[in-house]
């Protein structure tokens, strides 16, 4: 591929075929990493950890493979506002199951054995 | 995306040029694509609060899934959406064979990842871990395990289901391929379908480490 062909393809959703050999293998060192990383403990930051590493992955993905990084803003917005709602669900829904047992009317159904 | 009557063969009347039809494809696919975060969503938002009730469970019950097995999935499943952007690019290029080739192998590894989680299906199915009257965790009634259970399957099966139709669509695109839809400009069909595949790359991506790893360094 040709650096003026790669320029061509810039502004049309898409890039180069080292670019994106490179994004897979960021993937595949990525998911090595998650592997290795459950083998040991890290306590509390166990699962931050792997997420991390997972929303890395997720971002390589919608950047190159997904050609987010190339799209127009209006795509940018479109893909970005779904993973606020994503996050607003997540949030609402946490809080409430955390709190729950703050107040001593409720009788809890989720409690761990 | 709809033949237009005479002038250029690629635009639909109700379009400017190409470029604006190109972006009205690629905005109505992710306006898809984020209903389908939220469906998704729902199901990892059922795993947060259950998780959290009975960490115990889980990760004792996700000790009984195969990481080798998940971790070659994964490394298939990523293959996988390399070659759907090699397809895409092939379809930027208009080089109908290529296209034809790329999206077979996407077809194929997509079919392999499949092959496997036929294989852990089975493996599920033979050791009574599969939720309801029959289950047995370690030789005793379901407990809270089955929770982890009956979120890994309809995880894992929603995920393997999108597979299922992408495939289809993909086989569809191949036939397209061949009989030269792509071979004029602005035939978008082909990047679509790679938003849609690496989409479901993206939910896997998440459901590997979650589901088979969070009980392994105990």
């Amino acid at each position: 591929m040709s650096a003026s062909h790669d320029a061509a393809h810039a502004d049309h959703g898409g890039a180069g075929l080292k670019l994106y050999f490179a994004v897979f293998a960021a993937l595949l060192v990525g998911t090595w990493l998650t592997v290795w990383v459950a083998g040991h403990d890290f306590g509390v930051w166990n699962t931050p950890i792997a997420l991390a590493i997972a929303c890395t992955k997720a971002a390589l993905v919608l950047l190159y493979f997904m050609h987010v990084r190339w799209s127009s803003r209006v795509v940018w917005m479109a893909a970005a506002i779904g993973f606020v709602f994503l996050a607003i669900l997540l949030a609402f829904t946490v809080s409430d199951y955390a709190t729950r047992e703050w107040l001593e009317i409720y009788s809890a159904p989720l409690k761990g054995r | 995306m709809s033949d237009s009557h005479g002038g250029h063969g690629a635009l639909a009347h109700h379009f400017e040029d190409l470029e604006q039809q190109r972006e009205a494809h690629t905005l109505g696919m992710w306006a898809f694509l984020v209903t389908e975060i939220l469906f998704f969503g729902g199901l990892f938002a059922a795993y947060v609060v259950y998780r959290s009730a009975y960490p115990e469970a889980f990760a004792n019950a996700s000790n009984q899934l195969d990481p080798v097995l998940g971790g070659i999935n994964t490394a298939v499943l990523i293959g996988s959406s390399f070659t759907m952007v090699l397809a895409v690019h092939a379809a930027q290029q208009r080089r109908k064979w290529a296209i034809f080739g790329w999206l077979w192998t996407t077809i194929v590894l997509g079919t392999a990842f499949l092959g496997v989680k036929y294989v852990e299906y089975h493996h599920k199915w033979e050791h009574h871990l599969i939720p309801g009257p029959n289950f047995l965790f370690e030789g005793q009634p379901g407990g809270s395990e089955q929770l982890f259970f009956a979120l890994y399957f309809s995880m894992t099966g929603l995920h393997a289901f999108h597979m299922v139709i992408g495939a289809g669509i993909l086989i569809w695109l191949s036939v397209l391929a061949l009989k030269g839809r792509f071979d004029e400009p602005g035939r978008n069909a082909v990047e679509m379908a790679g938003l849609y595949w690496h989409f479901v790359d993206l939910v896997w991506i998440f459901l590997f480490p979650l589901l088979y790893l969070l009980g392994r360094h105990q």
